[in-house]
């Protein structure tokens, strides 16, 4: 049988986790979606306004604010046991890192 | 496991509920394999993002991104697909809170969200087509193809995924932890809506 170690060291209590989720006001939802309505419509109003090199980390900067905030407060992982962070952020940092070496590899970023 | 055991756990075997019965780390298993799975899915989208990125400026023969791209268009399907993540999220709390009904209705309106995005990029692959991209037009059309479409599918698996749900819990054939099956399903639609805030940046609207 698993131990309260255990399951401290994994950041995991299985009996928590429901009402943690729970806890939230459906008002915390909204908040965050309506951010994310903003956060897009920034996007969509810089794709059209010219800002010279501002232009790219700007967009990929708000695109990673709004991929962040799903994870974090729709997927509830912010609140959850470490293990799923690891679980998802390996496989993303994996796949990060697998094709920037792919696109390296072409040359992608020498591309004028 | 001892009865004493399961007095202490308030959960057995055969009960999914808030405890998760008895596993080594105390966490659902269910909820570990789709978290892992969604990690795994990281890989598969990466690897389309990236084609995508590589080819899209290699459009010998018919239109390129910026002739057939409608960012007022795309811009109210990527709006629809986020608001059906806000109502899919509200099914969730709604499935914890132990209100069933409410969270039925709410994954109901999530489907119907996401048949109107699917319906969207539908008429948009139409529309791509009738101006000269085909499939096997250019390396930039079968790319773009091939990274949307996944993506649609994906939202069709979602919208099938929901419905069956929502069917499942009206004739009470869910087993063990509604709450649990709703989150499930929750999980893999947020999945769905953060690779496309991916796509409508990286292919939309940073210009090739």
């Amino acid at each position: 049988m698993s131990t309260a170690v255990e399951h401290a060291s994994l950041g995991t209590d299985p009996n928590a986790e429901h009402t943690e989720h729970a806890g939230h006001g459906n008002s915390h939802y909204y908040l965050v979606a309506l951010a994310l309505a903003i956060l897009t419509g920034l996007e969509v109003l810089l794709s059209y306004i010219d800002i010279g090199a501002a232009f790219m980390p700007l967009l990929l900067t708000l695109m990673m604010i709004k991929f962040i905030m799903v994870v974090l407060e729709f997927m509830h992982l912010r609140k959850d046991a470490k293990v799923f962070h690891f679980l998802f952020w390996s496989g993303f940092l994996l796949a990060i890192a697998v094709y920037i070496g792919f696109l390296a590899t072409f040359k992608f970023f020498l591309q004028p | 496991m001892s009865t004493a055991a399961v007095a202490e756990h308030g959960t057995s075997h055969d009960d999914h509920g808030g405890g998760h019965g008895h596993t080594s780390t105390g966490l659902s298993n269910n909820k570990l394999a789709m978290w892992l799975f969604l990690g795994s899915e990281c890989l598969l989208f990466g690897g389309l993002i990236s084609t995508y990125m590589l080819y899209r400026g290699r459009h010998v023969k018919g239109p390129g991104p910026d002739q057939v791209f409608s960012i007022p268009y795309t811009s109210v399907s990527s709006f629809v697909l986020l608001m059906s993540s806000l109502t899919m999220v509200l099914a969730v709390a709604e499935a914890q809170k132990r209100n069933i009904d409410k969270a039925k209705l709410w994954m109901t309106v999530t489907a119907v969200l996401g048949a109107t995005f699917v319906g969207g990029q539908v008429f948009e692959f139409t529309e791509f087509y009738r101006k000269g991209l085909g499939y096997t037009t250019s390396l930039f059309g079968s790319s773009f193809y091939t990274l949307t479409g996944f993506h649609g599918v994906h939202v069709t698996v979602g919208i099938i995924m929901l419905m069956a749900t929502v069917g499942m819990l009206k004739s009470n054939k869910v087993p063990g932890d509604k709450a649990e099956v709703i989150e499930l399903v929750g999980l893999y639609w947020h999945f769905v809506d953060i690779v496309w805030i991916l796509i409508f940046t990286l292919v939309y609207l940073i210009p090739a």
